[in-house]
C-alpha cells in the first residue's frame, strides 16, 4: 500500500506547490496591460503585412493605443477599419483618402518599341541589368510580372506586356512600387479618374520615336485644364490630384492619350 | 572529473546537440536569423542551469530520500515546466525588452529535450552540486554555439546559390550534419 501512496503523494504534493508558487507569482508579477491593444488587434484586419511600418498588427495596435500613431494609420483597412479604431479610442473618425497603385506607362507589346528581344529569366529586376531592360524607352514597364508576383491581394495582371493594376482590388500596400525596377508605378487617389499614364522625362521626339502612347509634352492638357491642375517639369505634364475636378477634358485632348481613365480594367473587360 | 573537464566535454566533445542529438527540434526552428538564435540561447542558457540545479536538489532531498527515484522524468517534466512558467512571469514583469526578446522561445524551452536530458544525465552520473552546474552550462553553452553556428551558416545560405531541391530547411539539414561531423574532430580532447 505505502508503494502505491508515496508516489501519488510526490507527485501531487509537488504538483501543488508548483501550483500555488505559479498562482502566487502571477499576482506578485502582475503586468498591467492596455485592454485597448487588443480591442484594437482585433479591430484590425490581422494581415500582418507590414504597410503601416509597424511590426504587424500587433506592433501598430500597440502604437494606436499608446498615441503614437493615427487611428487611420492601417493602410489597407480603410475607413471601415479606420472608423472601428476610432471608436474603441473614443476618438471622432478621422477621414481616410483611399489610394491605389498605378502602373504609370501603357507602352505594350503593339505601342512600344523594343531594342533588342529580351529571352531571360523571367524578372524585371534582372532584365533591367541588361541596358536597362529590352524596351526603347528607359522609362517603360518592362511587363515580366515581377509586382504581379509580389502583390498578395491578386489586384495585378499583366496585359499585353504591361502590368495593369485592378482598382478595386488594390489596397496600397506598396509592394509592387518598392519592387518596380522602373519606379513607374505610384499611388494615386482612388477618386480621381485620370492619371498621366507615362513617367519618361525625354524630349517628345524621342518619346515619340520610342512608343505611340507616351507623353510628348505637347502641353495641350496644361493649356485646356479649367482649374489649373497641371504642372510641367521635365517634359512631363502632372496632375495635382487635389485640383482636379475630374472634368475628362484633358483625356480628351491629349493627342496620345496618354492620359487616361485609371479604372478596373478587369471589370471592364467581362 | 575536474570542472574544467567537463565544461569542455559538454561544450565541445559531448555536444548536446552535435554529439548527443537532443534538442534538434529549436536548433532547427530558431536558427534562420542570429538574432533570434541569440535570444533563444540566452533563455536556454537560463533555464538550464536554474533547472539543474532545481533538479538536482528535489532529486537529492526528495525523490532520493523517499526512495522513489523512478519518478525521475515525471517530476523532472513537472519542476521545468512550472519554472518556465515562472521565469516567464518574473522576466515579463522586471525587464519587458529582455521579454520581448526571449519571451516567445521560453514556452518552447518546455519541450526543449535538452532541458530534461541535461537533468536526468547530472543525476544519473551522480554529480556533486558544483558538478552539476558546471554542467547545466557546459550544455547550454554548447547548445548556444551550436544554435549561433547554425544560423550564421544559414544567413549566408540565404544569398548563395542552392539548387531548388535544396532551397531552406534541407540544406541547413544537410549543414548541420557536416558540423556534427566536424565536431567529431573533438573527440579525444577530454
Amino acid at each position: 500500500m505505502e508503494n502505491l501512496i508515496k508516489p501519488i503523494l510526490v507527485t501531487g504534493g509537488l504538483g501543488l506547490l508548483f501550483g500555488v508558487l505559479l498562482s502566487i507569482a502571477s499576482k506578485v508579477f502582475a503586468v498591467v496591460i492596455d485592454p485597448k491593444i487588443g480591442a484594437v488587434l482585433d479591430a484590425l484586419p490581422g494581415a500582418n503585412c507590414g504597410a503601416c511600418g509597424f511590426p504587424g498588427c500587433e506592433g501598430l495596435a500597440t502604437a494606436i493605443a499608446e498615441g503614437r500613431a493615427p487611428v487611420n494609420a492601417c493602410p489597407i483597412g480603410g475607413q471601415k477599419v479606420a472608423d472601428n479604431v476610432a471608436d474603441i479610442m473614443g476618438l471622432q473618425g478621422a477621414n481616410v483618402e483611399r489610394n491605389v497603385a498605378a502602373v504609370l506607362c501603357q507602352g505594350d507589346n503593339e505601342k512600344a518599341n523594343i531594342k533588342y528581344k529580351y529571352e531571360g529569366i523571367n524578372d524585371c529586376r534582372i532584365q533591367m541589368q541588361v541596358s536597362d531592360g529590352c524596351k526603347s524607352c528607359t522609362y517603360g514597364c518592362l511587363g515580366c510580372g515581377t509586382c504581379f508576383n509580389v502583390c498578395p491581394f491578386d489586384a495585378i495582371e499583366m496585359v499585353n506586356g504591361v502590368a495593369v493594376i485592378k482598382k478595386d482590388k488594390c489596397t496600397a500596400c506598396m509592394k509592387c512600387i518598392d519592387i518596380c525596377p522602373k519606379k513607374i508605378i505610384e499611388l494615386v487617389p482612388y477618386d480621381n479618374k485620370y492619371v498621366v499614364k507615362c513617367k519618361s522625362e525625354d524630349p517628345g521626339k524621342v518619346v515619340r520615336a520610342n512608343c505611340s502612347i507616351g507623353c510628348i509634352g505637347c502641353k495641350i492638357c496644361v493649356k485646356n485644364c479649367p482649374v489649373d491642375a497641371f504642372t510641367f517639369e521635365n517634359n512631363l505634364a502632372k496632375i495635382d490630384y487635389e485640383k482636379c475636378i475630374n472634368c475628362g477634358i484633358c483625356a480628351e485632348k491629349c493627342p496620345t492619350k496618354c492620359i487616361t481613365i485609371h479604372e478596373n480594367k478587369a471589370v471592364v473587360e467581362v | 572529473m575536474n570542472l574544467f573537464t567537463i565544461l569542455i566535454s559538454t561544450i565541445f566533445v559531448n555536444n548536446y546537440v552535435f554529439a548527443r542529438f537532443l534538442g534538434i527540434c529549436p536548433f532547427f526552428g530558431v536558427s534562420t536569423k542570429m538574432e533570434t538564435a541569440t535570444g533563444m540561447g540566452i533563455a536556454v542558457t537560463f533555464v538550464i542551469t536554474i533547472s539543474s540545479i532545481l533538479t538536482w536538489a528535489i532529486d537529492k532531498y526528495i525523490l532520493t530520500l523517499l526512495g522513489v527515484e523512478y519518478l525521475q522524468t515525471i517530476i523532472f517534466i513537472l519542476v521545468i515546466a512550472s519554472l518556465v512558467q515562472f521565469v516567464e512571469l518574473v522576466i515579463r514583469k522586471i525587464s519587458p525588452t529582455l521579454y520581448s526578446a526571449m519571451g516567445v522561445f521560453l514556452p518552447l524551452i518546455t519541450t526543449n529535450c535538452i532541458v530534461l536530458g541535461v537533468a536526468i544525465l547530472n543525476v544519473k552520473q551522480g554529480n556533486s552540486l558544483l558538478q552539476t552546474i558546471t554542467t547545466g552550462v557546459g550544455a547550454s553553452l554548447g547548445f548556444f554555439l551550436a544554435l549561433i553556428l547554425l544560423s550564421g551558416v544559414r544567413e549566408k545560405l540565404e544569398l548563395a546559390d542552392v539548387p531548388k531541391a535544396l532551397e531552406g530547411f534541407p540544406i541547413a539539414v544537410i549543414a548541420a550534419g557536416l558540423m556534427s561531423m566536424a565536431f567529431l574532430g573533438f573527440n579525444g580532447l577530454v
